[in-house]
């Protein structure tokens, strides 16, 4: 691995695993300019170290899915380099883009779950397609179906099972192979304020596992409740990067942030600062 | 591999997808009828041809009433010309003969079913050098203005020369061999384009699962797997089809003639095993052709 020191000290102080000097996730005067001509990200630079948890806030079409995607490789930056655990994308050849997927979860706002598959198959179904062998397909899917909350639910079709169960299942699928790095785009866009906790607490349960999260939203509430480091585009400009922000910095919620910590049985330890 | 895996997901595929993928099947199959009646037909004339044009001989047919005289002084002129190493005389009754035992089978009752023996009787004029044959012909019969050849000696009712009867052979197919060849094309074609539209139907039907499979990473080629499956299992199903048609074909008209007419069974043919493994071969190879085509277009992973 190449060494840029860019030590993140909030997250060094936190987890022996994140003194990895690398960032996980790295974008260096990053520019999208689409066919049509729209300018959807403008020289954005920004580091995400290992084990970070991340929000993405912004209005819509300020850029926050192209980030998402340009971390995917499901489109190429005009100009920039992305690195992903100091790899840059732009040197990741075509028929290697599938093993870099392998390493990034990702979790969208309209779930992409196959309709005609059971819970436990739309799992299965993701790991089968990467060659995993029928055994030790048998052996995570259920595992990671108990992680979620699900494990009751096994055999149930997506329609059958309501938002925020839809919402589970695929972060199952996201995360059934442990990876390094979990996307999130809206992941809480069609649930309801209560539903969307259950979500964020699973997906605060995945970073406390050591992945770095990135959550694309604008679920004000969610990001001023968890005081997280906060990333806020505008217009394809990133302008704001706080440590333990707040959707809009003029606010003052942190007394319910804690409360809301200890409700989740997080914990003051949470977050240092 | 994940063999398994693949042929499911085809078979889910064309289960969903089962109107055009017959579409595809139907086209495939007419396809494989055609070239399948075809390759006989083309070995069959060229193979005749080919045969005729390598006896390099002069057949001097006869008059029916050709007296004894002229024969004697006809048969002198033969042995006069340039270029003829011997004349050979061939009665009708030799000449039937002769075809019975090149083709057993059509001539067993001898001339019984014409009623009476049709050949005339021939001098058959052996050439010294085969490459000059034509001058020999043009000498006994020199051709009009019109391009009809008229014989220069009394007696003389005919004069072939096998490479006529080739070229005629091959203008009286020529024909026929063009259209099958124009209408065999145009099928191929036909058949790429319906395997590629069936397949593009299928990606469609499965946008979803593509998705899936993108984004967690399965590799390009095992996304196509089941789709290239999908066509060539369309492609095969169409192919053995019209081999079960050409089979039974085969079985009930061609067998059953070809005790009877020589046509039938003389000419040297490809045989139906190979043919069928050909057939097989250029179903496979189509439909893969129409595969990659949709999976470059619609499947860029």
């Amino acid at each position: 691995m190449p060494s840029t020191r860019t030590r993140k000290a909030h997250a060094a102080t936190r987890r022996p695993q994140a003194t990895r000097a690398t960032p996980v996730v790295e974008m260096r005067e990053v520019t999208k300019v689409y066919d049509s001509g729209t300018v959807a990200l403008e020289r954005a630079s920004l580091k995400i170290g290992r084990g970070e948890f991340v929000f993405l806030v912004g209005p819509t079409g300020c850029g926050k899915s192209t980030c998402i995607r340009l971390l995917l490789k499901e489109l190429e930056a005009s100009a920039g380099d992305i690195l992903i655990a100091g790899k840059k994308l732009g040197d990741i050849s075509r028929d290697r883009v599938p093993y870099l997927r392998r390493n990034i979860g990702v979790v969208f706002q309209d779930y992409k779950l196959l309709p005609n598959r059971t819970v436990y198959d739309n799992v299965a179904y993701s790991l089968q397609v990467i060659g995993e062998s029928r055994q030790e397909i048998r052996r995570k899917v259920p595992d990671i179906l108990r992680l979620v909350g699900l494990s009751t639910k096994l055999h149930s079709y997506p329609d059958e099972l309501s938002g925020g169960e839809q919402q589970r299942v695929s972060m199952a699928r996201a995360f059934v192979n442990h990876p390094p790095l979990l996307l999130a785009d809206e992941p809480t866009g069609n649930l309801d304020p209560e539903t969307s906790i259950g979500i964020m607490q699973l997906i605060y349960r995945i970073n406390r596992t050591g992945t770095t999260v990135v959550v694309a939203t604008h679920d004000s509430e969610m990001v001023d409740k968890m005081r997280r480091r906060v990333i806020e585009l505008r217009e394809g400009h990133i302008i704001r990067d706080e440590l333990s922000g707040l959707y809009r910095p003029d606010e003052s919620t942190t007394e319910f942030a804690v409360r809301l910590r200890g409700e989740m049985g997080v914990g003051p330890e949470g977050h240092p600062n | 591999m994940q063999l398994g895996f693949f042929l499911k997901e085809a078979l889910r595929g064309l289960s969903r997808n089962s109107a055009p993928a017959l579409a595809a099947l139907l086209t495939v199959m007419l396809t494989a009828l055609v070239l399948g009646v075809f390759i006989p037909i083309q070995q069959a004339t060229t193979g005749t041809a080919n045969e005729v044009r390598n006896r390099v001989v002069v057949d001097v047919y006869l008059k029916g009433e050709a007296t004894p005289g002229e024969r004697k002084e006809l048969r002198g002129a033969l042995e006069d010309t340039t270029n003829v190493k011997s004349v050979d005389f061939i009665s009708k009754a030799e000449g039937l003969e002769q075809a019975r035992r090149k083709n057993p089978r059509a001539f067993k009752d001898g001339a019984a079913l014409l009623g009476k023996n049709p050949l005339p009787d021939t001098y058959r004029v052996i050439p010294e050098d085969p490459g000059k044959v034509g001058a020999i012909v043009d000498r006994l019969a020199p051709k009009e203005a019109d391009g009809v050849r008229v014989p220069s000696l009394a007696g003389i009712d005919e004069v072939r020369n096998k490479e006529e009867d080739t070229e005629k052979i091959l203008s009286a197919t020529g024909l026929v061999k063009i259209l099958t060849a124009g209408l065999a094309a145009l099928l191929l074609f036909a058949s790429v384009a319906l395997v590629a539209n069936t397949l593009r139907l299928s990606i469609f039907a499965r946008r979803r699962e593509v998705e899936v499979m993108k984004l967690v990473g399965a590799t390009n080629w095992f996304i196509r797997w089941p789709f290239v499956i999908e066509g060539v299992f369309v492609g095969f199903m169409g192919g053995v089809l019209a081999v079960l048609l050409l089979t039974i074909a085969k079985e009930t008209f061609i067998d059953p003639l070809a005790d009877r007419f020589a046509l039938l069974a003389a000419p040297e043919t490809i045989d139906f095993p190979l043919l069928v493994i050909v057939l097989l071969l250029a179903c496979v190879a189509v439909s893969a052709a129409g595969s990659a085509l949709t999976l470059r277009r619609f499947l860029r992973v």
